[in-house]
């Protein structure tokens, strides 16, 4: 019993000192070029359900820009480190369906970690995961009446952008970044990320963007952390 | 004793049939224009409900085209047993009913075989029954001739065929089974169509009214042929429309500004990075870029094909042939094909001028097959030797007169 008590409170410790000894990686992203304009969403104002829920237009959001050129709903993650998920005991990601749109559009989550999707509309959805060409994640499709319970998905291999959609209303769509490890974020409406209790040691750290592409750059980080800004760019024909 | 051969209510029958199959094709093409495949995740029940009792409150969005397509399927599917039946006389109850009863107990046993195809253990079931259902109407009527019930059967195999392929498509998530859905849509269309030709007056009186001729400019594998293009063309068309990835190539005539688009993986990201799109459609591909310029070389291909034809058919037989005013009416409904495949371009695929494109594809390929099964009716291929005395063939016994 001691010896079990002495190697608990050695892990634990080994484990604080670790958090302490990890770092924020933070920064921003910021957009170069001028984005192509929104599109106005004319399916959702002629649907009669879905309709009078949206008293201003409703447009498209693939690129979502700050005055200064930040750049939202960029995935910013940590590239040169695998298989360290810990996603089973993350807490969920909740994906609600409200106002027949998805919210939020873009996210990340941990392989094995669970997303909760929710019917907050007085309309049915299906809930339709379509994964990439290629992808080893299953596609999925199930049926979420007006009030029903929170459905559960959880993917169990990385992938860029996975779809959920709803097919009975084709244009809500929302897009995952599938990670097996807990190391990314995805940047704020300020273009700003944190990612948080990284190890000291030297990244490869990726930003990727829907439309927009992606860059990556090396950091080293510290007790104190790192900070490291990209910036992408409206792609541009040959 | 009714008799089926010569019976125009058996012909009008028919044409019903295939007038409710045509609007089914169409529905179904909506179904793909809208994105609405998957609107209804199960099958053959619908959000849980059994599909004749789903609300019509919940008819929202993509499930109103799912799952009316759905409803109207299940009505075709009860015409064309009936037509089965009705064709095949009295004398196909007991095929009717063996038929049936094997579709019960399947359906019954295969759930247990494995879970997943519950779905259409159910299906089975119940169309099974309807099948019961014809097999003891017991009406003492003949049988109509030799090739309308072979063709009735290969209609009854392949609605059934339909049924299950459209609903294993949804709870088995392959595209494959879609494409061949629409594939075999378009020849189960044809089919009734043969039917209805086969079963009609006119066909009756056909050999008295355009006496067999020898067919020396081989317009009968020429129209044969340029019929087998054009289902070609609905395969490339279906498969370009199951991708789900709404344009390949957003202009017209040109490609991404070219003659030829740049297919390369830089030039491919770039399309989809460029791309604006209203609805969750999948990314597009080198290969369904591929494809769309495949698509585009093969209308072109075929608008030549069919001008032959009609050219062909008149100058070889003269204009008042009926070969050669189907031909002619061929070209037209070609020529509204090749404007409504620019159209679905301009119109960024609007649904419903992509699905009338589609429609007005199984009309050319029904066309095509009409105009086929006609000219192996009066046209002898010219190495088969001709009777003195050719007499008219009985309806639907043998499509063309005097060959041995």
């Amino acid at each position: 019993m001691k010896k079990y008590s002495g190697f608990l409170a050695i892990s634990l410790l080994a484990g604080g000192l670790q958090a302490a000894m990890a770092g924020d990686i933070t920064g921003k992203v910021t957009l170069s070029g001028t984005p192509p304009p929104e599109i106005v969403n004319d399916h959702i104002k002629n649907d009669p359900v879905c309709g009078p829920m949206h008293s201003e237009e409703v447009t498209t959001h693939f690129y979502v820009v700050g005055p200064n050129h930040e750049l939202a709903d960029a995935v910013v993650m940590i590239s040169n480190i695998s298989g360290k998920s810990t996603g089973e005991s993350a807490p969920p990601v909740v994906l609600d369906q409200k106002g027949c749109l998805y919210s939020p559009t873009i996210f990340a989550v941990q392989t094995g970690q669970k997303v909760l999707v929710r019917n907050s509309d007085p309309v049915l959805h299906n809930v339709h995961v379509v994964p990439g060409p290629g992808s080893a994640n299953q596609e999925m499709n199930k049926a979420q009446i007006q009030g029903a319970p929170d459905l559960t998905f959880s993917f169990s291999k990385p992938e860029k952008f996975l779809k959920f959609k709803c097919d009975v209303h084709d244009w809500m769509f929302a897009w995952a970044v599938v990670v097996d490890h807990p190391y990314f974020a995805v940047t704020d409406k300020d273009g700003n990320f944190k990612i948080s209790n990284v190890p000291p040691g030297k990244y490869t750290v990726e930003a990727l963007h829907r439309k927009a592409g992606s860059t990556s750059k090396e950091i080293e980080v510290t007790d104190a952390g790192g900070k490291v800004d990209f910036t992408l760019e409206v792609p541009k024909p040959k | 004793m009714s008799r089926s051969t010569k019976n125009p209510w058996l012909n009008r029958f028919a044409w019903l049939t295939v007038l409710a199959t045509l609007v089914l094709v169409g529905l179904g093409g909506l179904v793909t224009s809208k994105e609405a495949g998957m609107s209804v995740p199960d099958w053959p029940t619908s959000y849980g409900y059994n599909m004749f009792f789903f609300p019509i409150s919940q008819w929202v969005g993509g499930i109103f085209y799912e799952h009316t397509h759905r409803l109207v399927a299940s009505f075709v599917g009860v015409l064309v047993v009936a037509l089965t039946r009705w064709l095949g006389g009295r004398s196909s109850c007991k095929y009717l009913l063996i038929i049936g009863i094997a579709e019960v107990i399947a359906g019954i046993v295969l759930p247990h075989i494995n879970p997943q195809l519950k779905g259409a253990g159910y299906f089975l079931s119940g169309i099974g029954g309807v099948v019961l259902l014809a097999g003891m109407v017991w009406v003492n009527n003949r049988p109509a001739g030799e090739w309308p019930r072979r063709l009735g059967w290969l209609a009854f195999a392949a609605v059934q065929l339909q049924g299950l392929l459209g609903g294993l498509r949804v709870v088995l998530y392959y595209d494959s089974i879609g494409i061949l859905h629409a594939a075999l849509a378009q020849i189960f269309l044809t089919l009734l169509a043969a039917v209805a030709l086969l079963t009609s007056g006119w066909w009756n009186r056909l050999s008295e009214m355009w006496p067999a001729m020898v067919d020396r400019s081989r317009l009968r594998p020429l129209l044969g042929a340029t019929t087998v293009l054009i289902f070609a063309q609905l395969l490339l068309g279906a498969t370009m429309r199951h991708q789900h990835a709404g344009l390949a190539i957003p202009d017209f005539p040109l490609a991404y500004h070219k003659l030829w688009p740049p297919m390369d993986a830089q030039s491919v990201a770039y399309y989809n990075q460029n791309r604006e799109e209203l609805t969750g459609v999948n990314p597009i591909t080198a290969f369904q870029i591929g494809l769309q310029m495949a698509h585009r070389i093969m209308a072109l291909a075929i608008g030549l094909a069919v001008a032959f034809c009609a050219w062909k058919t008149r100058s070889r037989l003269g204009g008042r042939h009926p070969l050669a005013r189907i031909s002619l009416g061929w070209l037209g409904l070609i020529i509204v094909q090749i404007f409504l495949g620019a159209f679905t371009i301009w119109s960024n695929k609007a649904a419903d001028v992509a699905t009338a494109h589609m429609v007005t594809g199984a009309l050319t390929l029904v066309t095509g097959a009409i105009l086929t099964i006609i000219a192996f009716r009066v046209l002898i291929p010219a190495h088969v030797p001709v009777r003195e005395s050719v007499e008219p063939a009985a309806a639907g016994s043998q499509l063309a007169p005097g060959v041995k």
